[in-house]
């Protein structure tokens, strides 16, 4: 890695609490963390670390109960919804463990969907093009496998030119070799377009693929390890 | 509680809206059930209680003179229980205070006593004693319109002799609980009054000593009714008999039996129709329920529950939902019930009506919307059980789509993707489409329904008194008059137009259908009281053959070139054959034509009138009153703008207050449906929606998804209700017809429109809180739930 990158998100003491019934879930404790231009993180830890609800925070999806996060100049923390939509449109790709596709949309139009209204996005084909689709554009998700599903899904995340992509449990609902070809399209994006991504797992294996593995205990960062060497996600095995 | 009765609460909680807006539905129908059906109850009871208290009779008949010693071979015939004659006569009467002549007729009661048959029963006072040759018994109506007690005179002309006549008392009689003049539509209390004095003193007035000229009679149980009229016409003959009726022909019980007969129809036809649209609100939902639990349903039968516990846990759920509707329509309908059962003792005179809450009713208008909801949803809960659990468990597949013919249009090309998504679900899940269609076209419908008739009564009226009854007087003689008393007529002051007219009672009859009713012979083009056909324009009477109404060719079973049989009731009483030329519309009445000249003909008579239609300059017609009531023929004036009046009034009291009740009930039920309707969709797209505001649409380009899809669906649900809701409204206008009443059927452009509007406005309203929910939308917890 370059010598001092620029950090994109940066949080300080993050807390999260929400109630379930009478009990209060403490999902983040105080975490502090930089995200770097162009990297590609993954974010460690065993369910109920809050993993999730940090990614969900980063991605204008969820609000904080304590601490700061901020991405470039804009405060995400205490934003208004009009504020958080139109960060989520202009900035962020998400691609969720269930794909969330449209099922009345083909591969194209949900694509659409995301261009539409982005400023400036590439065309629903080139987004396909780079994840290997441009065969299946036309084809409703119910005909196509989960693999297929997910990589329109990153197709679409990524068709707007976001400055970062989200991901959380992408290949959590796939066997691990379409699993692979899924990291493989992450990873190829990540590099060619330079598109900051976070990649949320419980699977040790994937975290080799990472620039920096993130591990989150209990609602903090526990560990921060950078790999010198980063394998490729044909080499990973599960 | 057990876990699933507790699973049942709170579904029934989460889905409270829905489950109001349904149960809202089933209210109005087993409010309009238990209100109909409570008020029959109510009614029929008086009436059995009064007609077996006070000895209705069973049979009527009226002569014109014979004497008293025939009594004891009626009393011998075979069938004939119980016998009682009486006299009978109308009378003209002045009453203190009112300025106008009023109408009565007056019945003899043999003296001091109570009759045996149609006895009174008194208000207040009492019968007049053999000491009181003058006194009078009231019935109640006429006496509390002019507010007359006993003791209070009033005058009557008695055979064109002036009497002064003292009340004795007031009451009530089995045979004139519905009071209305003779050739009346609505009951009129001031200007009509029924009394009764002691035989003597009539027989002397009338000169009818040792005679009679009505007959009131009893059956023995088995007799055959016809059989006893038609042995006692035959004895009657030689004595001018009108021929004798049943309780059919009777006016009063005709009367009321056309109004239990509506009321049937209000509790059975209506109702019909609310709880047939919530036993479809409740099948969609309980679909909705069922499809979205279908792990849960899973879950259980993996447990071991059985088939029959998860359909009970279903049903229960819709039977809840009945039951909270039930409740709800019955305090309500036992809360207007009382206001209706008044009504109808303003109009019906019973010793006491009483409305008594009847908790069988409730329970089997509630058992009736429970077969209904569960004929509704047994498909939901079949299909709860078919499943296997293993498949169930498995998260559907997404469904498959594919463009459809919209979209090969050109239209495609410029339609967002969110608009996308909204024809492609519709077209896609064609039958869901269908269905929520029907469902807002059924509200649809509804408001046609609730709306319509305020233009049809108004459109009754302006019928009635601007296309037919054109006329400002109404005079009606005491009998047949030479013609030329019109030349007479026409000279008096303010006088503009003058014509006459021959009415004569007739039994029509034609196989085993008759009906008693009277035939008016009118000039070859009235003018004044004109004929209309069903485009309302004039008709001319062809110079042979009779023209009746519509609705009584229907009932008679007659077209026109039938021929039928015409027995007339008056003078030498002949039985005719005659043709039916032609049919024509009128909405009030039940009336038979025939041109003048060939009525008299037909009875044997000179040109003759009896009774004549006047049109004046409005100013001031006290002139010709006074000169018109000195004159001795003149048996009644009646003012056309009165008539209309009291029409109008009559319409505003009785129909147009339902009505109005059923207009409000038949909106909720249009927002629940609508409503109901926005809240599946809502439901069915959470996470479709959530998603969107995921990958960074606005609230409001999320919100058109929800709205767009409201919003089409009614838009196309809207001439398929105006469809449905024609068809409603002639149901329901063919089933309230009655001999005093047709609505005529029309829908102004005013009704289609407010039913769009108020449609259109629940979608709105939905939409918007639809849009609230959006707002509250956990977007990560949608995403989660697969």
């Amino acid at each position: 890695m370059a010598v001092q990158p620029e950090a994109i998100f940066v949080s300080r003491n993050l807390t999260k609490q929400y109630t379930m019934g009478e009990v209060t879930i403490h999902a983040l404790r105080g975490v502090d963390l930089e995200l770097y231009a162009g990297e590609l993180v993954v974010l460690l830890g065993a369910s109920g670390s809050g993993k999730s609800t940090l990614l969900n925070i980063l991605g204008g999806l969820d609000a904080a109960t304590g601490g700061d996060v901020r991405y470039r100049d804009l405060q995400l923390t205490g934003a208004s919804d009009r504020v958080l939509t139109r960060f989520r449109r202009d900035h962020v790709g998400f691609v969720f463990q269930f794909y969330n596709l449209i099922p009345s949309l083909t591969a194209r139009e949900n694509i659409a969907v995301v261009t539409d209204i982005a400023p400036d996005p590439m065309t629903p084909e080139e987004a396909l093009a780079l994840v290997g689709l441009e065969n299946r554009m036309d084809h409703f998700p119910a005909q196509l496998s989960g693999g297929e599903q997910q990589r329109v899904a990153i197709a679409r995340a990524i068709a707007k030119r976001p400055a970062v992509l989200l991901c959380d449990e992408p290949t959590g609902a796939l066997d691990s070799r379409t699993g692979i070809k899924v990291l493989e399209v992450i990873r190829h994006i990540n590099e060619t377009l330079g598109t900051t991504t976070a990649v949320i797992t419980h699977n040790e294996v994937i975290g080799q693929m990472a620039h920096r593995v993130i591990r989150l205990s209990d609602g903090r960062v526990s560990e921060v390890h950078e790999n010198s060497q980063r394998l490729s996600p044909a080499e990973l095995h599960w | 509680m057990s876990p699933l009765t507790l699973k049942l609460w709170r579904d029934l909680r989460s889905f409270r809206g829905q489950v109001l807006a349904i149960a809202v539905v089933i209210a109005t129908g087993v409010m309009i059930m238990i209100l109909g059906a409570a008020s029959l109850e109510a009614v029929s009871k008086a009436q059995q209680r009064f007609y077996d208290s006070h000895q209705f009779a069973q049979l009527f008949s009226h002569v014109s003179r014979a004497p008293e010693h025939l009594l004891p071979r009626i009393q011998a015939m075979d069938g004939v229980s119980q016998v009682e004659s009486l006299l009978r006569t109308p009378v003209r009467m002045a009453v203190p205070g009112y300025d106008k002549p009023v109408r009565g007729l007056l019945l003899s009661l043999p003296d001091g006593q109570q009759p045996r048959l149609n006895r009174l029963h008194l208000r207040e006072g009492s019968l007049p004693d053999r000491a009181q040759p003058y006194g009078v018994v009231l019935n109640e109506p006429f006496a509390e319109a002019h507010g007359l007690r006993s003791g209070d005179t009033l005058t009557a002309i008695i055979e064109g002799r002036e009497q002064q006549l003292v009340v004795t008392g007031i009451g009530l009689s089995p045979e004139f609980i519905y009071q209305i003049g003779p050739a009346d539509i609505l009951p009129d209390y001031r200007d009509y009054g029924v009394l009764w004095m002691n035989r003597s003193t009539l027989a002397r007035a009338l000169d009818m000593q040792g005679a009679f000229n009505s007959l009131a009679l009893t059956l023995q149980l088995g007799a055959v009714e016809q059989d006893v009229i038609a042995a006692l016409d035959q004895l009657l003959e030689p004595y001018g008999t009108a021929g004798a009726f049943g309780r059919d022909d009777q006016v009063s019980h005709h009367f009321l039996t056309e109004e239990k007969k509506q009321l049937q129809v209000t509790a059975t036809v209506l109702p019909a129709i609310f709880l047939g649209v919530s036993a479809f609100l409740l099948s969609v939902l309980m679909g909705r329920i069922v499809r979205t639990q279908r792990q849960q349903v899973a879950v259980l039968k993996a447990f071991g529950y059985a088939n029959g516990s998860i359909v009970w846990h279903y049903a229960q759920f819709t039977l809840l939902v009945v039951v909270l509707g039930g409740l709800l329509g019955t305090v309500l309908g036992a809360w207007f019930a009382d206001g209706l059962v008044a009504l109808y003792a303003e109009y019906f005179r019973f010793p006491d009506l009483r409305y008594q809450f009847q908790p069988r009713l409730a329970v089997l208008a509630m058992a009736i919307a429970a077969l209904a909801a569960m004929a509704g949803t047994g498909r939901a809960l079949w299909q709860a059980v078919q499943q296997q659990p293993a498949e169930a468990m498995r998260p559907p597949a997404p469904e498959r789509f594919s463009p459809g013919w919209l979209e090969r249009s050109a239209l495609a090309r410029v339609i967002s993707q969110p608009s996308r998504i909204i024809l492609r679900n519709l077209t896609r899940h064609r039958t869901k489409a269908v269905l929520s269609i029907l469902g807002i076209a059924l509200s649809v419908g509804l408001l046609v329904l609730g709306s319509y008739q305020w233009a049809s009564v108004k459109k009754l009226v302006d019928i009635q008194y601007r296309l037919i009854h054109t006329m400002d007087l109404h005079l009606s003689f005491t009998g047949p008059v030479p013609e030329r008393a019109l030349a007479e007529l026409r000279s008096l002051p303010g006088v503009q137009y003058v014509e006459g007219y021959r009415s004569v009672p007739v039994r029509l009859v034609n196989g085993t259908r008759q009906y008693l009713t009277g035939i008016q012979g009118l000039e070859p083009e009235p003018q004044l009281r004109r004929l209309i056909d069903s485009q309302h324009q004039p008709v001319a009477l062809p110079t042979e053959g009779m023209v009746m109404t519509h609705y009584l060719a229907d009932y008679l079973g007659l077209a026109a070139g039938d021929s039928l049989e015409v027995q007339v009731m008056d003078g030498a009483q002949p039985r005719l054959t005659m043709t039916l030329a032609r049919v024509i519309e009128e909405p009030v009445g039940v009336g038979v034509y025939l041109e003048r000249r060939q009525l008299n003909r037909l009875l044997g008579e000179g040109p003759a009138i009896n009774g004549a239609w006047l049109m004046v300059d409005g100013e001031d017609s006290t002139a010709l009153f006074e000169r018109l009531w000195q004159m001795p023929k003149v048996a009644a004036i009646g003012h056309i703008r009165e008539a209309r009046e009291k029409l109008t009034a009559y319409l505003d009291d009785t129909m147009l207050v339902f009505m109005g009740v059923l207009l409000l009930l038949a909106a909720a039920s249009a927002f629940a449906v609508v409503f109901n309707n926005a809240r599946i969709a809502f439901a069915e797209r959470a996470r479709e929606l959530a998603t969107l505001r995921v990958l960074g649409l606005s609230q409001r380009e999320v919100g058109w998804v929800v709205m767009g899809e409201i919003l089409l669906l009614t838009l196309l649900a809207i001439p398929v209700g105006w469809l449905l809701g024609v068809g409603f409204a002639l149901l329901v206008a063919e089933a309230l017809s009655t001999d005093m009443f047709r609505l005529p059927v029309i829908f102004t452009p005013q009704v289609f429109a407010f039913a769009a509007l108020g449609v259109l406005l629940a979608a709105l309203l939905s939409g918007l809180l639809m849009l609230r929910h959006l707002r509250r939308l956990d977007m990560v917890g949608a995403l989660k739930t697969e």
